[in-house]
């Protein structure tokens, strides 16, 4: 069923380092010189390949910016960021990344298979390259029969499934998610995080995910990319020591609860 | 059909039931409108007692009896005055939107052209449509073209207002994601900025449907031998006013019409509604 997916598209520029995003010194300023405002000041990053890394911080401390950077939807003042050894405007030109919003952002005037299907109608299309199959996609997510279901008529986690079949179309190699889950309710987001992880150990993609809620860092999280504010900077990259695979049980243990904790004073600091 | 064999009867069985499905429809619609149905006749009927009860004059105010019996000799007449308001009106409609929409999609892809074309729209909307008629008929004549214009105008502004509103609308991450894909301009405007600005759209051609029919009224005020504004003013001078009212209910339930048709259309058209996320 995943063969689709499985298998990540053939490495065009090989990435020496085994890092799939590499952040150096970056400098991220918004506005005119006199009124400008600091969005990120000096960060420097290594994303391994194939790792699932989450972002967190107070507010204003520039997560979002960075991964928005990372998807050129920002643009660099100073210092470099680097996609798979390219820029992130060449890697976006290479469907290299796939972006998933905080709200799922779907056409309302589709379908839900035309709104999966939307990446490959659009913009420059490799000549050559395979896409998944819409189809498949709609079932991995748990949307076998909805297809023809407009946006409207979903819950708005069924919604974010969508949205998340539609990122996957194009079987980017980095997926970048912006509090995907932050405005479901918990019961569905939980649901949701266990169906990532599964996701993300059966493709082998990168992932980049921002959250507010450090539960929700630990729970997914291989690494924990922490952020402080005024100006944005790295407060800390820790890997989180917890075996997969990860179940919604494991959150009741004291390892869970000691790394929550630890992550919890250093919010405090930031 | 009680007794029919699904077998045999399948095909009549289905028409049976879409007459039915028909029936009800219709039904339910009947039942859904019956307050306003007795409100408008109870009205009517309060109008032909008034008129009875206090013996009004009918060149005053004719009964309702007296404009159907007017819709009954006058029919021919109506009926010829009719088509040439309806023309101006659809054609006025036609011609004022397209503009409207066209200018709409350029001030949206030019902030300049916005600025320096935004205002001169507000102007010549702020001239009163009556004193436009006299300046048009001078400068295009006296035949269909100032009356298409003036229905054209009158049409124009609500729809470049909420087109422009319309092509705007569509959300910061929607065009976010377009970006994503590395969509082309014309991507983005065929796949997204044009589908969410149809609300506002079809919001400003119900408002126009009915407006353009004034516009060619009003229009047929000045100097015309034709139309339903022709026609009412002529009325009036012979104090026909049974072909009077008989004029202004047809001139009314053609900007019902048209109303209604732009309505259909949408629904047709439209048939998704706006997800909110939160």
């Amino acid at each position: 069923m995943l063969e689709t997916l499985s298998r990540p598209k053939p490495v065009s520029v090989s990435a020496a380092n085994g890092s799939a995003v590499s952040v150096t010194n970056l400098h991220i300023r918004f506005g005119a010189d006199d009124s400008s405002f600091t969005a990120l000041s000096d960060v420097s990053v290594e994303i391994p390949t194939g790792s699932l890394v989450t972002m967190l911080g107070p507010s204003g401390c520039g997560k979002s910016t960075l991964l928005r950077t990372v998807a050129d939807l920002v643009h660099i003042s100073d210092g470099s960021v680097s996609v798979h050894g390219q820029t992130p405007r060449k890697a976006r030109e290479g469907r290299d990344f796939a972006f998933v919003f905080q709200e799922a952002t779907l056409l309302p005037w589709r379908n839900v298979i035309d709104n999966v299907r939307l990446p490959l109608l659009v913009g420059k299309r490799e000549a050559g390259a395979t896409y998944a199959d819409p189809e498949e996609l709609i079932a991995l997510v748990g949307l076998k029969g909805r297809e023809k279901a407009m946006p409207h008529e979903l819950s708005g986690g069924q919604r974010q499934r969508v949205a998340i079949a539609r990122a996957l179309v194009t079987r980017p190699r980095i997926l970048l998610m912006d509090e995907p889950f932050g405005a479901l309710d918990e019961i569905t987001r939980d649901k949701l995080n266990e169906e990532l992880l599964r996701l993300w150990q059966e493709t082998g993609t990168t992932i980049l995910f921002v959250t507010h809620s450090i539960p929700e860092a630990v729970f997914l999280g291989q690494h924990v990319l922490m952020l402080a504010a005024h100006p944005g900077r790295v407060k800390e990259f820790m890997k989180v020591d917890l075996p997969y695979p990860r179940s919604l049980a494991m959150r009741d243990t004291v390892e869970f609860i000691r790394v929550t904790a630890h992550l919890r004073t250093l919010l405090g600091e930031c | 059909m009680a007794n029919a064999l699904p077998s045999q009867a399948e095909g009549r069985a289905l028409v049976d039931g879409n007459r039915f499905k028909m029936l009800d429809a219709v039904a339910a619609m009947a039942l859904r409108h019956l307050p306003a149905t007795l409100a408008i006749l109870g009205c009517i009927l309060l109008w032909q007692l008034v008129v009875w009860g206090f013996s009004v004059p009918t060149f005053m105010a004719p009964g309702p009896l007296d404009v159907i019996q007017a819709f009954g000799e006058n029919a021919g007449v109506l009926w010829s005055n009719f088509l040439p308001t309806l023309m101006e009106a659809v054609l006025g409609f036609v011609f004022g939107n397209v503009v409207a929409v066209l200018l709409a999609v350029w001030f949206v892809y030019s902030p300049l052209a916005e600025r320096a074309f935004y205002p001169i729209a507000v102007i010549v909307k702020s001239i009163p449509i009556i004193a436009l008629a006299p300046i048009l008929v001078l400068l295009v004549g006296n035949g269909i073209a100032p009356k298409i214009i003036i229905a054209g105008l009158i049409c124009f502004f609500p729809t470049l207002v909420n087109m422009v509103q319309g092509l705007k609308s569509a959300s910061p991450a929607m065009l976010d994601l377009m970006r994503i894909l590395s969509a082309s301009n014309s991507e983005i405007f065929w796949k997204v900025r044009l589908p969410s600005s149809l609300p506002f759209l079809f919001a400003a051609l119900k408002i126009a449907a009915t407006s353009s029919v004034m516009g060619a009224i009003v229009a047929e005020w000045i100097g015309s031998s034709y139309g339903l504004g022709a026609l009412i003013i002529e009325a009036t001078y012979n104090f026909r006013s049974p072909l009077l009212y008989a004029t202004v209910v047809v001139a009314a339930s053609l900007a019902v019409v048209l109303f209604f048709a732009v309505s259909f259309a949408e629904s047709k058209i439209v048939r998704w509604k706006p997800t909110t996320d939160h």
